[in-house]
């Protein structure tokens, strides 16, 4: 006997599990791509300040100053299981005080459809480079990568380098501001 | 009434279930018992798998889109040997709120010994999360973190944002599945 509530049930399951094995079939058939590309970053205009830091400790910290231009083709990144690129640019260096520090000074999200070559010229960064402590004057290796982190419509959530990243260093003396004198 | 319940089956799982004797009756306990400690089970083995006190959190806010919605599904690791690094996804914690944050990280300071502080934002908050923090907390450290997203499946998550929003709806659910799970015989 079959009953309306066999019969739903029955339909219900049967969908759910479609749906589940679609599902898998599109996480599986991008789970072992590689996304690498080519990024080429170059920085314009460079310069540190020592400024109160009044968003964390309110203390004399270094304050970077950067533009960059920043190329890159991000088209064949995309397939069926991307959703959304999110792209970042890290700074990483070393100080005294910390052997490794990274700061995200700009990002952007590209959605699936959106143009996604990149040809940018003299940008401003996003974010403050504010550094924790006095460890950005004179400081002669700051790397610049292109990371990009990528969202699928279902699957594992996987974070890329571009290859090209770009080493500069920061002025030995501190840029006076225009409002200090 | 009596049609619906024809038609719907009720009336032939109920006189099902007055024919059931003892054991029966004892033996669909047991098997409903063991349904609900194997899905124990299975929740508690993906804590030890994945080393996170939550290994499956469901999306609240929209503080990530249009990455993350409300209602999609994440599942989370927290090996603590892995470093933390920008631009991860990471699950904290915060003093005095109940509700688990995912956001970015956006901002590491690492110092030799391997403590690391950084700080976090929402892809769609347009600052970062120190006002979220507890009251003078300016940094993040490993012990915050609930866990980092791994995996991600969407939509899936709704059913329980759903049954937290109205609590009727979970005691029903649960009730007729229980109620089917007992009277049903295969």
């Amino acid at each position: 006997m079959h009953t309306v509530l066999n019969r739903g049930n029955a339909i219900v399951a049967y969908t759910l599990s479609v749906l589940a094995c679609l599902t898998f079939c599109c996480f599986a058939s991008t789970v072992f791509l590689d996304y690498g590309t080519q990024t080429d970053i170059q920085t314009v205009k460079v310069l540190v300040k020592n400024v109160p830091d009044y968003a964390a400790s309110r203390e004399h910290h270094d304050l970077g100053f950067l533009t960059f231009d920043l190329q890159a083709n991000l088209t064949g990144l995309f397939n069926w299981n991307v959703k959304q690129l999110f792209l970042y640019l890290t700074a990483e260096y070393e100080t005294k005080n910390n052997k490794l520090n990274q700061v995200v000074l700009w990002d952007k999200i590209i959605m699936r459809g959106e143009n996604s070559v990149l040809k940018l010229k003299n940008m401003n960064t996003k974010y403050y480079f504010f550094d924790d402590g006095n460890g950005l004057k004179n400081n002669r290796n700051v790397t610049l990568t292109l990371s990009y982190n990528i969202i699928p419509n279902a699957g594992i959530l996987p974070s890329f380098f571009g290859t090209g990243a770009h080493s500069f260093k920061f002025p030995a003396e501190y840029a006076v501001s225009p409002v200090q004198k | 009434m009596e049609k619906l319940a024809t038609v719907l089956g009720l009336d032939d799982m109920l006189s099902e279930a007055q024919r059931m004797n003892k054991r029966q009756f004892l033996y669909q306990a047991l098997s409903f018992g063991m349904i609900v400690s194997s899905a124990l089970m299975i929740w508690k083995g993906l804590m030890v798998v994945t080393g996170s006190e939550s290994p499956i959190v469901v999306v609240l806010s929209g503080s990530m889109e249009p990455a993350f919605h409300r209602g999609d599904l994440l599942f989370l690791t927290n090996f603590r040997e892995e470093p933390v690094r920008v631009g991860e996804i990471v699950v904290f914690k915060v003093e005095g709120r109940d509700i688990p944050i995912v956001h970015r990280v956006i901002k590491i300071h690492e110092k030799e010994n391997g403590t690391v502080k950084f700080l976090t934002k929402g892809d769609n908050n347009s600052v970062d999360d120190r006002g979220l923090y507890a009251p003078g907390q300016l940094w993040l450290t490993k012990k915050d973190i609930v866990g980092r997203a791994k995996g991600f499946l969407p939509f899936v998550g709704m059913i329980t944002i759903y049954m937290n929003e109205y609590p009727n709806l979970k005691y029903g659910i649960l009730g007729v599945l229980a109620l089917y799970v007992l009277l049903h015989r295969e």
